[in-house]
């Protein structure tokens, strides 16, 4: 099979919008057959087919913007049409444009399409922490219980008749892989799900592959051989919801993390002071709602932190409402304090012990928990030096909070003991860049280090 | 039953009701001592002679105009255009006469007028008389627009046209005029707004009219060796329009292809595909697909006149994507 790759058509390019597929997947072209309409930021322009044979697959949709050199159609043989590229051609560079394509596009255009928007001073940050040597297999896919993989940003399609019978029924249509025109979800799809009779196809090239398991209880790394033995345990159903989503924003969002050093030794001291301070009926304010008011008065500072993307588009909120992860036995769950930032120590706190006490009793409300614009999760009781946590989407950053601990540090050239706590973001790339995340965690510092203005502001 | 080619079944239902009801009376180009070009009304000058059946000069705005008046003064005037395509001479009398005077006279005067005559093409006639009118005509409020296939249909629908209050623009399947089909005798009547399925299927719906229809069954024929069971239905009315009939059919089917030989834009294929959309959206499984003819002057060489309108072949296609299968 043959790629078809976003060309570069001059020097300044570096990116292309495909505006338009002139042919659809299992349509015959020959050589020179225009096959789709692009648009730079100049131009729009026709790609047109370097060989006979059949438009096998399609990999970008109409509106998304790729990299020169990502591939994002394939010709091969008809008996080849819908199938995926054999997994090398997508590894491999693009084939030679007219013009090539800069050396670190063609070496790696997977990553490329991931990160479109990575500023280069980004790059490293936005690069996965490790290789990924336990990438899965592309054909792991199965169409029974796992997430499809679809690309950034890129929307569930599914015809009214599939979305209506989904919903009837109960089906969660991220798990069903679509075979119509631009993944349309159709309902012989639906019927292959439900009766398990046919794999999901392979996601296209240009996906991102699944990101290395992170250490995070919520998420668990895809059975790549054979399913383990062992009796079946109940899936609760709130496990199954937060693994559902945990899954779709481990494999659409692209994180990356941040962690900063916090010097706990005088909020440690303000608290202290706080509650000896407090009378009979005075609820006790923990550490954790030292944190989330400073993260919200943080994100006052940081707007584009308290920012959801949602199909391909940003946006901004009005209100701080933070979320804070509570473990049920269960599963999890995240209510959230509306307008956290304007609310008091002491308010927060009476708040937070009222919706833990009741997230346990399950008595909130949707409205408590759906919603949010930013996520703290707090292991810091359990001894934990520091973890990345899953960003709760369509939210742009999560924040993870270690466990304080005693710790030799240099303060004016002496070594001393500090209460240390490490904090971790987790960052969406298609929200944030590094520096963006890096100032927004010196603002929690700041505050967390000055707890005075946590009282004040 | 007997059997009756559409032709004759046009006329049958005509000569029976003039017998029945004495202010039924035709009037046309040639209808008379000719017979009609198409043969439609022949011989009945014989039996109901020339004031029944009048021969009038070629001026389509003249005749049309008074058998409006003939009909608000209590007539029950039929009217051939030997093709529709004449009837644009006579378009201000149809729309800003017949189609309003039930409107303008706060419901005191009606115009049981019916028009009648050849629509469509398929016949080497070539542009300026091969239009297809039903989208055109079925665009005014105050007209019933009809276009039944079957000698059966031709026969019921035309006796139901006669008794109507209102006018009626009766669209006949020109090139099956020499068609056969059974046909029912004596007085009977089919309803108008009322759809015909032709063939019951479960996998798509194969909407038309007209000349279409037959076409549609031989397509739904060739479907059936490749495993897909096809519902054809026969619009039969255009407007009024029996929109439960395709909703409850695609509600069924979950794909539709709407073919028709008009052009595309503003056609009745548009107006099928909107109320699917309105009606049965949660029930598509795919775009709804149109099938029309092409948009050009009808050509008269015969190759290209078959290349400008809807043949087997891009119908099954257009049930192919609708399926989402490859074509052959």
């Amino acid at each position: 099979m043959a790629q078809v790759i976003m060309p570069k058509m001059g020097d300044a390019m570096e990116e292309g919008t495909l505006l338009k597929w002139l042919k659809n997947p299992g349509d015959e072209v020959a050589e020179g057959d225009p096959i789709a309409e692009i648009e730079t930021d100049k131009v729009t322009l026709e790609i047109e087919a370097a060989e006979d044979g059949f438009l096998t697959q399609t990999m970008v949709n109409e509106g998304d913007v790729v990299p020169i050199g990502t591939t994002i159609a394939m010709i091969g043989a008809e008996d080849e049409v819908g199938q995926a590229p054999p997994a090398e051609a997508a590894a491999q560079p693009a084939a030679a444009p007219a013009e090539e394509p800069p050396a670190e596009m063609a070496q790696e255009p997977q990553q490329a399409a991931t990160v479109p928007s990575a500023q280069p001073e980004a790059a490293a940050i936005s690069a996965p922490p490790e290789a990924p040597a336990a990438t899965p297999p592309a054909t792991n896919g199965r169409g029974n219980g796992q997430v499809v993989e679809r690309r950034p940003g890129e929307r569930l399609r599914a015809s009214p008749l599939v979305k209506r019978l989904a919903a009837e029924h109960g089906i969660d249509l991220a798990r069903v892989a679509g075979s119509g025109p631009g993944g349309r979800i159709i309902k012989d799809d639906l019927k292959d799900y439900i009766s398990g009779a046919k794999p999901a196809p392979q996601a296209p090239a240009a996906a991102p592959e699944a990101a290395p398991a992170a250490p995070q209880p919520a998420q668990t790394a895809p059975a790549v051989t054979a399913a383990p033995k062992g009796a079946p345990a109940e899936l609760s159903k709130i496990k199954a919801r937060t693994g559902e989503r945990m899954s779709l924003s481990k494999q659409t969002i692209p994180h990356y993390y941040v962690t900063s050093n916090v010097d706990m030794t005088e909020a440690l001291a303000f608290r202290a002071q706080v509650n000896a301070s407090l009378g009979e009926n005075g609820v006790r304010v923990s550490v954790n709602d030292l944190i989330v008011k400073a993260a919200a008065l943080a994100l006052r500072e940081h707007p584009q932190v308290n920012r959801s993307f949602e199909n391909g588009q940003l946006f901004d909120h009005d209100s701080i409402d933070v979320n804070i992860a509570i473990a049920l036995e269960g599963g999890l769950i995240a209510p959230f304090i509306p307008h956290a930032d304007e609310k008091s120590l002491g308010t927060i706190a009476r708040m937070t012990k009222d919706l833990g006490r009741r997230a346990r009793e399950g008595g909130l409300t949707p409205n408590e928990y759906q919603g949010g614009t930013f996520t703290i999760s707090n292991l810091g009781m359990f001894d934990v030096a520091e973890f990345i946590a899953v960003i709760n989407p369509p939210q742009a950053a999560i924040l993870a909070i270690g466990s304080v601990t005693p710790t030799p540090v240099i303060q004016d050239g002496e070594v001393v003991v500090g209460q240390v706590m490490k904090i971790t973001l987790s960052a969406d790339h298609r929200v944030l860049d590094g520096a963006e995340v890096a100032t927004f965690l010196q603002a929690v510092k700041r505050y967390l280090e000055h707890p005075m203005l946590l009282a004040v502001s | 039953m007997p059997v009756k080619t559409y032709r004759d079944a046009l006329r049958d239902a005509m000569a029976e009701e003039m017998r029945r009801d004495e202010s039924v009376v035709l009037l046309g180009e040639d209808i008379g001592v000719y017979g009609g070009t198409h043969l439609v009304t022949n011989n009945l000058i014989d039996e109901f002679g020339p004031t029944r059946v009048i021969d009038t000069p070629i001026a389509e705005n003249g005749f049309t105009g008074a058998a409006i008046g003939m009909a608000m003064g209590g007539m029950r005037p039929i009217v051939e255009m030997m093709t529709w395509n004449f009837s644009f001479l006579a378009a201000d009398q149809i729309i800003q006469n017949a189609a309003k005077l039930r409107y303008f006279s706060g419901g005191q005067v009606s115009v049981p007028l019916v028009i009648r005559g050849p629509n469509g093409g398929g016949v080497q006639l070539s542009a300026q008389h091969t239009h297809s009118l039903e989208g055109f005509y079925g665009h005014f409020p105050g007209l019933t627009v009809v276009s039944p296939v079957t000698p059966h249909d031709a026969k019921g629908m035309m006796l139901t046209a006669i008794r109507e209050p209102d006018p009626v623009i009766f669209l006949e399947a020109g090139a099956l005029y020499g068609t056969k089909g059974e046909v029912e005798d004596g007085d009977y009547t089919v309803p108008f707004g009322k759809a015909r399925i032709a063939r019951e299927g479960t996998d798509v719906s194969l909407i038309s009219y007209g000349r279409q229809v037959p076409m549609l069954l031989r397509v739904a024929e060739t479907l059936e060796g490749e495993g897909i069971d096809a519902e054809v239905i026969d619009l039969r009315s255009i407007r009024p329009f029996d929109s439960e009939t395709i909703v409850n059919s695609v509600k069924k089917t979950n794909r539709a292809v709407v073919v028709q030989e008009q052009w595309r834009w503003f056609s009745v294929a548009s107006e099928v595909a909107a109320i699917l959309q309105e009606q049965a959206f949660d029930y598509l499984d795919a775009p709804v697909e149109r099938v029309s003819g092409a948009e050009v002057p009808a050509p008269y060489a015969r190759n290209l006149e078959l290349a400008a309108f809807p043949n087997e072949q891009q119908i099954a296609e257009a049930v192919h994507r609708v399926l989402y299968r490859k074509d052959n």
